[in-house]
């Protein structure tokens, strides 16, 4: 009879995939020079753009915009790995190795986290060296970079779902979802200033809870509570990769 | 029935059925593939073969069915099973902006192989495929032939206990497919490795296959030896005979009843039940009537006759 691996033998031989789908993310699809270039670049710019009308000081902008890089980083490549996998033909054959589909999902993950967290860093390094912004509260800085990061590369790779081989197509349904999300986020506005339609709307965005771990951990006063933009950041997580389980599975289900 | 099988079947299928729909695409299949055996699956286009396949390596669930690879039920424990097989999907590609060694690398990678381990044997399978000098181009930077080859480096780069193929010779120039064939028996016969192929080539399949299955509308309407499926066909079993004699006409010989004669060239085609018997009844009447033969042979149906006859034609059956 052929001998079944234990549960542990198994969940370390898929964290290993994990890992190595990750690294073949990053060499295919991250360390390009546009991707790169358009992870910094776009939202330095879409910031300084509604910012120019503004008379904010300048150190007041750093948290706004370190978010807002991390969450069009952290979810811009995820949405379209597996669709350009599908259209490159390249996806059978990952889904016929031993990988599962959770292994493949959590590398989809986690090399969007990495990209996310790797060019946030960044637009904190310009500020920190052109303002006068300062960190006082490292770890929840961090934990605000590492959970956002994890939550909005989770709905990146949600996103990649539907079944399609136009990559275009969930381009567009990913900007749908995400430009919104930024404007009732309190990236632009702080919450507290927000009109009530956009109070009663950030709660319902992941970003709003990673902006205010940023800007808590730059030394402004929380919005929400900590525990609570810590608990929905993962809660949007486990979503996110229920869903995302879920609905890739029944794609390739349909798979003809 | 249990998750796990007895291990001396490489692939057990079990009344394996898929249905997109309402449309029902592979209907009740099962058969068994034996260690060390070269098992085809042949098909006309749409009649479930890469279906059939992507069930059998788990890409896709059945609807209804089981199958066991090495002896794990594939839709219970995926990962165990698929640690067993390498595969070559249809119309499967290579990582364009990876290089052939990255490719064959993350195969390696991703079925475990030890560093050293994967390192030695890449280098030796891009030796046998004659990519080694190529082993630092990007996919994008291949032809279609090397990309296949290459695909098929990156199945055996694990060492795997049985490989599936799908359409592995499809569009490739002779010399490409001819060389993967080699590949697929010498891995055959040194290393007793099981291969699953599916093709529409029918001399691709009777070159290499032991035992061939044929699926006509998601329905397995036969399985057994080429030698075997030929016999079957008794009807299309003939005589090929040319005379010396160019104005020979087929009403100039008698031939026994149940026989039918189809010209060729300066000779004849004779379709009978026994063939043996014709030739003698040929050679007799011709030495009769002062004929002289130049060539007589008896044939044997092809496998594409076989698939013909099984099938309904080359596109199915209607």
């Amino acid at each position: 009879m052929a001998a079944t691996d234990s549960a542990l033998d198994d969940l370390l031989w898929q964290v290993r995939a994990t890992w190595v789908v990750a690294k073949k993310n990053v060499m295919v699809y991250y360390l390009k020079p546009p991707v790169l270039t358009f992870g910094v670049i776009f939202p330095l710019f879409f910031y300084l753009a509604f910012a120019a009308g503004h008379k904010a000081p300048a150190e007041l902008m750093v948290p706004g915009i370190v978010a807002m890089a991390l969450f069009f980083t952290a979810s811009a490549v995820g949405p379209l790995v597996t669709p350009w996998e599908r259209q490159a033909r390249t996806y059978e054959r990952l889904a016929t190795s031993p990988a599962s589909l959770s292994a493949i999902l959590s590398g989809d993950i986690l090399a969007g986290m990495a990209f996310g967290v790797l060019l946030s860093f960044v637009p904190l390094a310009v500020g920190l060296a052109l303002t006068s912004a300062e960190i006082t509260h490292p770890l929840v800085l961090l934990a605000g970079l590492l959970l956002g990061a994890l939550a909005f590369s989770g709905l990146g790779v949600l996103l990649a779902a539907p079944a399609t081989e136009g990559p275009s197509q969930v381009m567009m349904l990913s900007n749908l979802l995400r430009l919104p999300l930024i404007f009732v986020s309190g990236v632009f506005v702080p919450l507290a200033e927000m009109p009530a339609w956009g109070q009663w709307l950030s709660p319902l965005s992941p970003l709003s809870y990673c902006a205010d771990l940023i800007r808590v951990g730059f030394g402004a006063e929380p919005y929400f509570s900590l525990a609570l933009d810590l608990a929905a950041l993962l809660c949007f997580t486990a979503a996110s990769v229920i869903g995302a389980h879920f609905f890739h599975r029944k794609t390739r289900d349909r798979v003809i | 029935m249990n998750s796990l099988q007895p291990a001396d079947k490489a692939i057990i299928a079990e009344g394996l059925t898929r249905r997109f729909g309402d449309r029902l695409a592979v209907d009740r299949v099962s058969f068994t593939v034996g260690r060390g055996e070269i098992f085809g699956f042949l098909g006309p286009n749409g009649a479930g073969k890469s279906t059939t396949a992507r069930m059998l390596t788990g890409f896709i669930p059945s609807t209804d069915g089981k199958v066991f690879i090495a002896g794990y039920d594939i839709a219970k424990h995926p990962s165990a099973a698929r640690r067993h097989i390498g595969v070559v999907p249809e119309e499967a590609n290579v990582y364009a902006d990876l290089t052939v060694w990255q490719n064959l690398m993350l195969m390696a990678e991703l079925h475990g192989v030890a560093k050293a381990v994967r390192t030695a044997h890449g280098n030796t399978l891009l030796e046998s495929f004659d990519l080694a000098a190529r082993a630092g181009q990007k996919g994008r930077q291949l032809s279609k032939g090397l990309r296949q080859r290459l695909m098929l480096c990156m199945a055996l780069v694990s060492e795997p206990d049985i490989l599936f193929l799908d359409e592995p010779t499809s569009g490739l120039d002779v010399a490409s497919a001819r060389r993967i064939r080699e590949v697929i028996l010498q891995m055959n016969r040194e290393r007793g490795m099981t291969v699953f192929i599916t093709t529409h080539n029918m001399d691709e399949a009777e070159q290499l296959c032991h035992r061939v299955a044929i699926i006509d509308k998601g329905i397995l309407a036969a399985i057994d030896t080429p030698a075997a499926l030929r016999n079957r066909v008794e009807i299309r079993r003939s005589v090929e005979v040319h005379f010396k004699e160019s104005m020979v006409k087929p009403e100039d010989i008698l031939l026994p009843p149940g026989t039918t004669t189809v010209p060729i060239g300066d000779g004849f085609r004779i379709f009978g039940p026994e063939p043996g018997h014709i030739a003698q009844d040929i050679a007799m009447q011709a030495t009769a009537h002062g004929l002289h033969i130049e060539s007589i042979n008896t044939l044997a149906p092809t496998l594409e006759e076989v698939f013909v006859s099984i099938t309904g034609g080359p596109h199915g059956r209607n």
